[in-house]
C-alpha cells in the first residue's frame, strides 16, 4: 500500500512495526548484575533452542507501547456502548489500592499469620456480595464469568450427585438468547443442552420451559436481566417450576449491574449466579481481561462450594477454638463451608482470625477451580468500588444505568427498529437493522460508520434471537450531554441511510487507524506469530 | 456520588423524554414484592479519603513478602518488575479498552497480542501460542481436555512432579467431562513411572519441568514413549523465567506446552490475576482453547491484526466450542509482553542465570545445616529439602522470625506422605544476606 506520507505516520498516529522488525536480540531495557559464573546444577539441560527475542531500552519500549496504545479506543476516550459488556468508568482509586504493597506483594502460600488482612478483605467482599444478592454463600475463586458459570454448574452437579440423581439428571435448559458461554459451560460440565424458545416479547417462554421440564432436567441457565436488555417477568414462576421439577436455577449475572441494590437475586429463586466483578463492580476490562467471577450460592448449593474456604475462627475467649488439626469437623462452624461465608454472621473476626481450608477432605466441596484463591487484584478493586458507592450509591448505579439506556431507546426508536421497544428496557437498549436493511445498510455498516464518528460501536449481531441486533449499553457513568451527542450521531446516520447514501456506509471506516480488515483471509490462512524471514505479505505459516 | 455524572435535573428531564413517571416505573417488569423499597443494609457512600484509609488498614494487617527473608515459590514467584511496565499498562487506551472485537480501533491491543503470541512461542520453542488463559493451572486443565479431544481418548496421566493444585484443578474440570485422571505418587523425579503408565487408552501424559520440587528433566524419553503410545505429551510449568536458561519442553517435542506466566511482568497479588501461557503445534490449532490474534490486511492493503479462528469459540460455536473461556488475562498478558520486550534475549538469559546462582547458593547454605538434606539434584531456582521434623511447623516457627522459608509439601498435598519436605525458592530478589539469615534461623529452629 502506498502511504500518504513519507514516514507512514498520519499526524499524531505513528506507524509502528512489530518489535521483531525493529528490535534486536542484543538490546535490553534492564540492568542486572553480571552473573558470577559458578558451577551450575542444571545437569546438562541448558537451553540449546534459539531464543532470538528482541530487547528494547526503556525509552524505546515506552514509545513502542504508547504508539500502539494510540490505536485503541477506550472508555476514557468516549462512550463505549457495547451491550452486554458494561463499559463503565474505572475509578482510579481502585488501581491505587490494588497496588498497595500489603496486597500486591503477598504470595498466595504465605503462612496464615501474615495474610490476615487479605483474608479479612475477602471476607468483607463476600459479605457485600452475599448481602447485595440475598444469597447465603459465595465462592470467590472463579477467575471470570465463564469460570463462575462452571463453578455454579459443578456445584449443581455435586448437589445432584449427593441426592443420588447425578446419572439421571443430565439435561440443562438454555434459552436461545443466552450468551455463548452458557451452552459451552453446560457441555464442559458434562450436561446436555436443550434450547428453549423465546416468546414474542423477547423473554423466555414460560410454556416452553414447563413443557421441557422433567425428571432428567438438572438445571435451567437463564440471564436476568436477559441479553435483550429486558427483565424476565416470569422469572419467579420459572424458578418455582424448575424447583418443583427437582432442578436448580443458574442465573447468568452478567447483567446484574441493572438491578444491584434494587432487586436481590436470592428473592427470585436463584440457586447460583456468577457476578462479573469487571462489569458490575468496574474492575478494568484491560483489553480482554483479567476479570473475576465470584459465584453466589443458595443454601442448597453452599456445602458444595469449591476449595479454598475461608474459615473464621472465633476469638479464644468465646470458649471454642476451631482447629481442624484437633479433628474438629468441618460442619462445626456456624458459617457454611465456602469461600464463602454466611451473610447472617457479620461479626468481625475479633480476637480470632482467619484460616484457609485448601483441601476437600472431610467436606462436600466439589473440587478446586484454580491453583490459588482467585483474583485478589480484582477483589481489592471491587471492594473499593462498593465501599466508595455504598448501598445508596450502588442503587443509584443501577437506576442511572437503566435511565440512560431508556433515554437512548426513547431518542432512537423513532429512527430505528426497536424490536421490544414498547416497554421499558433495563440497562441496555436493543435495536435491529430491519428498518435500514431494505435500503442496503446492515448492522455491520452502521457499526463501521460509527468508527468514523469517533465511537466504539454497540454490540453487533447479539443476541442471536434478533436478526441484525444492535445492542446499546451506555452505563451510568455517561453524562446526559454525551448521550445526546451519541443519539444525534445515530439519528444523522439514519438520515443518511434514508437519503440512499449506501456507499458512505460500505466504505466506512475511512478515518479510523485502519480500514475494514479482511477477517476471512485471517481465518483461512492463519498467521498467528512472527517468524524471521517472513515478509510483509508473507507466506502462509500455519495451516490446519 | 463522584462517579455518577447525572444531576437530579437531568434525571427528571430524561424521565420526561422517556414518558415514565418515576425510575421505578422503568422497573415495572420486576415481579411484585421483589423490587426493594429500602436500601440494603450496608454502609453508605464514602469519600475517597475514607475508603483509602479503610483499605490501607487492611493492607497493613498483612506482612508483604518484601519485608521478610522470602523463599516462597511453588507456583508464584517474586521477581522484579520494571517500573515502566506498570506505567504502560495503566495507559487508559490499554486499561479501559474492551476485547478487540472492532479491529479497526483496537490495533494497539491486537498488535501487542500478536507480539505476545510470538514471544511465547519463541520462549517455549513451539509453533503457535494463544492470547492467554486465566493462569497456569487452568491452562493445564484446558490442555488435558484438548488432548482428549485430539486423541479421542479419556485417560490423563499426571506425573508426580506436577504441582498438586494443578492436578486438583484439572481433576475438577476433567472428571466433570467424564475423563479419568491418573495422578502418579508425588516424586522428586519420576520419569520411569510416567513412561510405565502409558497405554493405548492414554490421551496425554502431563509432566512439569521444572517440577514442583524444582527438578528439571530431559523429556526426550517421555516424549518418545508418548508418541509410541499415540498419546500427547503435555508439559506444564510454573516458572517461565527458567526457559532463559534451560531447554524448554518444545525442544523435546511436546505437543502442548502450558503454564504460568506470572513471573514476567506480574506481581504476586496473593494468587491472581496471573496469566496462563498456552502453546501447541500448528496441526492442533483448530482444537486450541481461547482467543488468538492473527495477521491480515485492511481494505487498503495495510497489514493489520484481528482476532481469528473464532469458530472454535463459545460466542460462535456455543455448545460445540473448544472451551467456555471468554474473558482472559488481557492486561496481565500485556504486562508480560512489555516486560519481555524490556528484557530481550540478553536480559532474560541474565535474569535466569542470576536466579539459578541464587538457588545454588541457597542449596549449598541449607545443605550445611545439620539434619537438612537437599532432595533436588538438577534444578533452576527452586529446591525441595528434607527437614528433621514437620515442615509445616518448622515453617510457621520461621515465619515468626521474619523468614518465609518455603512451602511445606504437606500443605499442597496432605496425603503425599511428605510431611518433612519443604520447597524453597530463590530469585534475583534475594540478597545473599537473606540466604545466610535463612540458614541460620533454620539451624536454630531445628536445634
Amino acid at each position: 500500500m502506498k502511504s500518504e506520507t513519507t514516514s507512514g505516520n498520519r499526524g499524531l498516529l505513528q506507524a509502528e512495526p512489530l518489535i521483531f522488525e525493529s528490535g534486536h536480540a542484543t538490546g535490553t531495557g534492564v540492568d542486572l548484575p553480571a552473573p558470577k559464573g559458578g558451577k551450575g546444577k542444571l545437569g546438562g539441560l541448558e537451553r540449546k533452542a534459539a531464543l532470538d527475542l528482541p530487547g528494547f531500552s526503556e525509552p524505546e519500549t515506552m514509545r513502542h507501547f504508547v504508539r500502539l496504545s494510540q490505536k485503541n479506543y477506550a472508555i476514557d476516550l468516549g462512550l463505549f456502548p457495547l451491550g452486554s459488556c458494561t463499559m463503565k468508568h474505572n475509578p482510579r482509586l481502585n488501581e491505587r489500592v490494588a497496588r498497595f504493597e500489603g496486597f500486591a506483594d503477598l504470595h498466595p502460600l504465605q503462612p496464615a499469620s501474615t495474610i490476615q488482612g487479605a483474608l479479612e478483605l475477602m471476607d468483607e467482599l463476600a459479605h457485600w456480595l452475599c448481602t447485595l444478592t440475598g444469597m447465603p454463600a459465595v465462592a470467590l475463586s472463579p477467575k471470570a464469568g465463564a469460570h463462575g458459570e462452571m463453578c455454579g454448574m459443578l456445584a449443581i452437579k455435586a448437589a445432584l450427585e449427593a441426592r443420588g440423581e447425578g446419572d439421571k439428571r443430565k439435561r440443562v435448559l438454555v434459552p436461545s438468547s443466552a450468551h455463548g458461554t452458557n451452552p459451552a459451560t453446560a457441555v464442559a460440565a458434562g450436561f446436555i443442552v436443550d434450547e428453549i424458545k423465546g416468546d414474542n416479547d423477547g423473554r423466555v417462554d414460560l410454556a416452553d420451559v414447563t413443557a421441557k421440564l422433567g425428571p432428567d432436567v438438572a438445571a435451567i441457565m437463564m440471564t436476568n436481566p436477559n441479553t435483550c436488555g429486558l427483565f424476565e417477568r416470569d422469572i419467579k414462576a420459572i424458578a418455582d417450576a424448575v424447583h418443583e421439577a427437582g432442578g436448580y436455577f443458574y442465573c447468568d449475572g452478567a447483567n446484574y449491574n441493572a438491578i444491584v441494590g434494587k432487586v436481590r437475586p436470592g428473592d427470585l429463586g436463584v440457586d447460583a449466579m456468577h457476578i462479573n466483578l469487571h462489569k458490575t463492580f468496574s474492575t478494568p476490562h484491560g483489553g480482554g481481561g483479567p476479570g473475576a467471577g465470584p459465584t453466589v450460592l443458595s443454601a442448597a448449593l453452599a456445602p458444595f462450594a469449591p476449595v479454598p474456604h475461608i474459615v473464621k475462627r472465633p476469638p479464644p475467649h468465646a470458649g471454642e477454638v476451631l482447629s481442624e488439626a484437633k479433628g474438629r469437623g468441618t460442619s462445626a462452624p456456624a458459617t457454611p463451608p465456602s469461600v464463602a461465608r454466611d451473610a447472617r454472621d457479620t461479626s468481625p473476626a475479633g480476637g480470632g482470625g482467619y484460616e484457609l481450608r485448601e483441601h476437600t477432605d472431610g467436606t462436600q466441596a466439589f473440587g478446586r477451580m484454580c491453583a490459588f484463591h482467585g483474583q485478589m487484584g480484582m477483589f481489592t478493586r471491587a471492594l473499593t468500588y462498593m465501599m466508595s458507592h455504598g448501598s445508596d450509591g450502588l442503587r443509584q448505579v443501577a437506576e442511572d444505568a437503566v435511565l440512560n439506556a431508556n433515554y437512548l431507546l426513547a431518542r432512537l426508536k423513532p429512527h430505528f427498529s426497536a424490536p421490544f421497544g414498547d416497554g421499558p428496557c433495563m440497562h441496555e437498549a436493543l435495536l435491529d437493522d430491519s428498518s435500514i436493511k431494505p435500503k442496503g445498510v446492515e448492522t455491520i455498516d452502521m457499526a463501521k460508520a460509527l468508527l468514523d464518528e469517533g465511537y466504539h460501536p454497540f454490540t453487533t449481531y447479539f443476541p442471536l434471537v434478533v436478526h441484525g441486533a444492535m445492542l446499546i449499553e451506555p452505563t451510568e457513568t455517561e453524562p446526559k450531554r454525551e448521550l445526546d451527542r451519541f443519539a444525534d450521531v445515530m439519528i444523522s446516520l439514519a438520515s443518511r441511510v434514508n437519503a440512499g447514501d449506501v456507499e458512505f456506509f460500505k466504505q466506512a471506516p475511512k478515518l479510523a487507524p485502519m480500514r475494514r480488515l479482511d477477517e476471512t483471509r485471517a481465518a483461512r490462512q492463519p498467521r498467528l506469530r512472527w517468524r524471521r524471514g517472513q515478509n510483509d505479505t508473507g507466506e502462509k505459516v500455519a495451516a490446519e | 456520588m463522584r462517579y455518577l455524572p447525572l444531576t437530579d435535573a437531568d434525571r427528571q428531564q430524561m424521565l420526561g423524554v422517556i414518558g415514565a413517571k418515576s425510575i421505578d416505573d422503568l422497573y415495572r417488569d420486576v415481579p411484585k414484592g421483589a423490587l426493594l423499597k429500602d436500601l440494603i443494609d450496608l454502609p453508605r457512600v464514602q469519600s475517597e479519603i475514607d475508603v483509602h484509609r479503610h483499605m490501607q488498614r487492611l493492607a497493613e494487617k498483612n506482612t508483604p513478602a518484601g519485608r521478610t527473608a522470602f523463599f516462597l515459590g511453588a507456583g508464584a514467584y517474586r521477581h522484579h518488575v520494571p517500573a515502566s511496565v506498570d506505567h504502560l499498562i495503566q495507559r487508559s487506551e490499554f486499561l479501559t479498552a474492551y476485547t478487540p472485537y472492532q479491529p479497526e480501533i483496537a490495533q494497539g491491543t491486537l498488535q501487542a497480542l500478536y507480539e505476545f503470541q510470538s514471544q511465547v512461542a519463541m520462549l517455549l520453542d513451539m509453533e503457535v501460542a494463544n492470547a492467554s488463559m486465566y493462569d497456569g493451572s487452568t491452562a493445564c486443565a484446558e490442555a488435558a481436555m484438548m488432548a482428549a479431544r485430539v486423541t479421542k481418548r479419556k485417560k490423563i496421566v499426571f506425573s508426580g512432579g506436577v504441582h498438586p493444585h494443578y492436578i486438583d484443578t484439572a481433576r475438577t474440570a476433567c472428571e466433570a467431562l467424564g475423563l479419568e485422571i491418573v495422578a502418579l505418587p508425588a516424586a522428586v523425579d519420576d520419569e520411569a513411572a510416567v513412561t510405565k503408565a502409558l497405554g493405548a487408552d492414554v490421551a496425554a501424559v502431563i509432566v512439569q519441568s521444572p517440577n514442583v520440587f524444582g527438578t528439571i528433566s530431559d523429556l526426550t524419553g517421555i516424549g518418545e514413549a508418548a508418541r509410541g503410545a499415540g498419546a500427547l505429551m503435555v508439559a506444564t510449568f510454573t516458572e517461565c523465567v527458567s526457559f532463559g536458561l534451560i531447554e524448554p519442553a518444545g525442544a523435546y517435542g511436546a505437543d502442548i506446552v502450558c503454564g504460568e506466566g506470572q513471573s514476567i511482568g506480574n506481581a504476586l497479588n496473593f494468587g491472581g490475576p496471573y496469566v496462563g501461557l498456552f502453546a501447541t503445534k500448528e496441526k492442533y490449532i483448530r482444537q486450541m482453547p481461547g482467543r488468538v490474534a492473527g495477521e491480515t490486511v485492511d481494505a487498503d492493503g495495510q497489514r493489520g491484526f484481528v482476532l481469528t479462528l473464532s469458530t472454535r469459540e463459545q460466542h460462535i460455536r456455543r455448545e460445540k466450542a473448544t472451551s467456555n473461556i471468554c474473558t482472559n488475562s488481557g492486561l496481565c498478558q500485556l504486562a508480560w509482553t512489555i516486560h519481555m520486550t524490556l528484557l530481550g534475549e540478553q536480559g532474560l538469559k541474565r535474569l535466569a542465570q542470576l536466579n539459578h546462582e541464587k538457588a545454588v547458593a541457597l542449596a549449598e547454605a541449607l545443605a550445611k545445616v545439620k539434619g537438612v538434606e537437599v532432595l533436588t539434584k538438577r534444578f533452576f531456582n527452586e529446591i525441595a529439602i528434607r527437614v528433621p521434623g514437620n515442615a509445616r511447623e518448622i515453617n510457621a516457627t520461621l515465619a515468626t522470625q521474619g523468614v518465609i522459608g518455603g512451602v511445606a509439601m504437606s500443605r499442597l498435598a496432605p496425603k503425599a506422605g511428605m510431611d518433612d519436605v519443604l520447597i524453597a525458592c530463590a530469585t534475583e530478589m534475594n540478597a545473599d544476606a537473606d540466604i545466610a539469615v535463612y540458614a541460620d534461623a533454620l539451624k536454630k529452629v531445628i536445634a
